[in-house]
């Protein structure tokens, strides 16, 4: 279970990105987090990383305190991040150093066959699309079997195809062992065909705003009315969370307020 | 492997048309101002003694290298340049290390050393002398001076550039600060590591000049005064083509030494 209780964050510059902000995770629960620009949302997965430290409250897994990175938490952030004087294989490999040659190039391969880029083992990171550097991501932190996977806008830097691609190989990837996913993204239809529920965050403090059940059978079908009404409910949830009023023409009001987050 | 093989050979493709081509044009006029010269001499239209023709300055360096002499004064100058660089590198990359790990450091050395570095490190010399003796000692001490500047900044300036990002990429696994070290900050600053001792390398053959003009018995620079004082200016000239040939075989042995740990690098021209 990852419990983030009553946790603030303010900068050294005194800006305020979070407070307040509360939220359990339970294992193998898919949880998207979406708000406009600027709201906290990286804040947010930079403290349950532990790659920083909340101002108030806590972070933790399974009674953990989160105060430094965690074995059992993994991140892929919004860039791939890859270490361009490593391999493909090479960064792959990068945090399984603790394992046999053998054996980490086992690990290696079985994941990088996973995610589609066998054949690119030894390639420079140069030599990769956006997409597959991104996959190469996803496998360096999947290889780690972590309990808890945080991606902060993890396929929001790639064409619309890409993008679409990835999120159904991410869930595909996420059966494998159903980590707990922590995704951040402006995108609400990533939310959507992603998450069990959609964490809708305010801006300035940052707050947790409205949290959204998705319980839609997998694989969800975008083209679904179901589908729609729950993007309906997320883009309302954003609206109001903006203290932008609903009119009665809920759809078109809805995609211009869509257009704030993309 | 074999994935790789496609896209390095095409991105090699260019050098291996362009670089023979501009290899050529490059050579065009050295070579056709020598061979002038050359043709003018011979023709009588001078007598060649001031400005000796390739030919003399070749007949020079065979002489020189039959009784042993050139041998015996590149290795003195070599061996001075080596233990100098090796001085100025070690010095360097520590004081560069320092004060780009830490702030404190950066603060407390780097006014200091920026402030040395705007002394015209040639002024030390009577200082050195006095200090060291003319001997050996003050000889690379003046190239370890030398050298030690651009491999100061080189890699104060790397690491500070090392990017937040992969540092944190290191962070998230957890590495131990010697390990943060080996594993992200080291190859990071690699490359500038590698421009950074180039230009410490040349101007180490700089200050080995200057060391040597200064007074010594001999060395490469020791040829050349004493071509001066003698009258004998094809071998000044032979002492300069020689150091012209060592010091563009020295750089370009620094650089295929490190060229295996660069493959990776993406810039433009990094194949050049
Ligand atoms: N390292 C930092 N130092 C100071 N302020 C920051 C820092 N990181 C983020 N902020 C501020 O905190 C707020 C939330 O930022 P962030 O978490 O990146 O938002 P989001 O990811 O939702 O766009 C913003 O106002 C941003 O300017
Ligand atoms: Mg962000």
């Amino acid at each position: 279970m990852l419990s983030i209780a009553h946790v603030g964050k303010t900068y050294d510059n005194a800006v305020r990105a979070l407070d307040g902000v509360s939220l359990a995770v339970a294992p193998g629960e898919i949880v998207a987090v979406v708000g406009g620009s600027g709201c906290g949302k990286s804040t947010l997965l930079r403290l349950v990383s532990g790659l920083d430290n909340p101002s108030q409250g806590t972070v933790a897994l399974d009674g953990d305190t989160i105060m430094s990175p965690h074995e059992k938490i993994g991140i892929v952030f919004q860039e791939p991040r890859l270490l361009p004087w490593l391999t493909v294989a090479g960064n792959v490999g990068f945090g399984l150093t603790s394992l046999l040659k053998a054996e980490r190039r086992e690990r290696v391969a079985r994941q990088l066959d996973r995610v589609g880029l066998a054949d690119k083992a030894n390639m420079w990171p140069r030599e990769l699309s956006g997409g597959q550097a991104q996959r190469v991501a996803l496998a360096r932190a999947l290889v780690m079997r972590p309990a808890v996977l945080l991606l902060d806008e993890p396929f929001s830097a790639l064409d619309a195809f890409t993008r679409v691609d990835l999120q159904d190989h991410l869930l595909d990837l996420w059966a494998d062992s159903k980590p707990t996913l922590v995704v951040v993204t402006h995108d609400v239809d990533e939310a959507i065909v992603l998450a069990d529920r959609v964490v809708v965050m305010h801006p300035q403090p940052g707050r947790v705003f409205a949290e959204i059940e998705i319980d839609l059978p997998r694989p969800r079908d975008r083209q679904s009315a179901a589908y729609d009404f729950a993007k309906r409910r997320v883009l309302a949830a954003l609206d109001r969370s903006l203290n932008r009023k609903i009119t009665d023409d809920r759809e078109t009001k809805s995609e211009t307020g869509a257009a704030m987050w993309w | 492997m074999t994935v790789t093989e496609p896209a390095l050979a095409t991105a090699r493709q260019p050098r291996s048309f362009a670089h023979p081509a501009s290899l050529a044009l490059g050579l065009l006029l050295p070579v056709g101002l020598a061979l002038a010269w050359e043709l003018a001499v011979r023709a009588g239209l001078s007598d060649g003694r001031l400005v000796p023709p390739p030919s003399r300055i070749w007949d020079t360096l065979a002489e020189l290298a039959s009784t042993g002499e050139l041998q015996r004064h590149t290795l003195a100058t070599v061996l001075r340049v080596a233990a100098g660089f090796g001085l100025g590198v070690v010095a360097g990359t520590l004081a560069g290390a320092i004060t780009g790990y830490s702030a404190l450091m950066r603060g407390l050395l780097d006014p200091t050393l920026q402030a040395l570095r705007a002394i015209p490190s040639i002024a030390w010399v009577p200082l050195f002398i006095l200090w060291l003796g003319i001997f050996e000692s003050s000889k690379i001490t003046l190239i370890a001076v030398g050298v030690f500047f651009p491999v100061y900044l080189g890699v104060m300036g790397a690491v500070l550039s090392v990017d937040r990002k992969i540092v944190e990429v290191g962070r998230v696994f957890r590495l131990s600060g010697p390990a943060m070290v080996w594993r992200i900050l080291l190859p990071a600053v690699l490359p500038a590591y590698v421009i950074a001792l180039r230009s410490g390398l040349g101007l180490g053959w700089m200050f080995v000049v200057a060391a040597e003009l200064l007074g010594a018995s001999e060395g490469l620079g020791y040829l050349l005064v004493d071509g001066q004082q003698l009258g004998k200016p094809a071998q000044i000239v032979a002492a300069i083509v020689v150091f012209a040939v060592i010091g563009k075989t020295t750089d370009w042995m620094l650089t295929s030494a490190a060229a295996p740990f660069l493959r990776w690098e993406d810039r433009y021209g990094a194949r050049a």
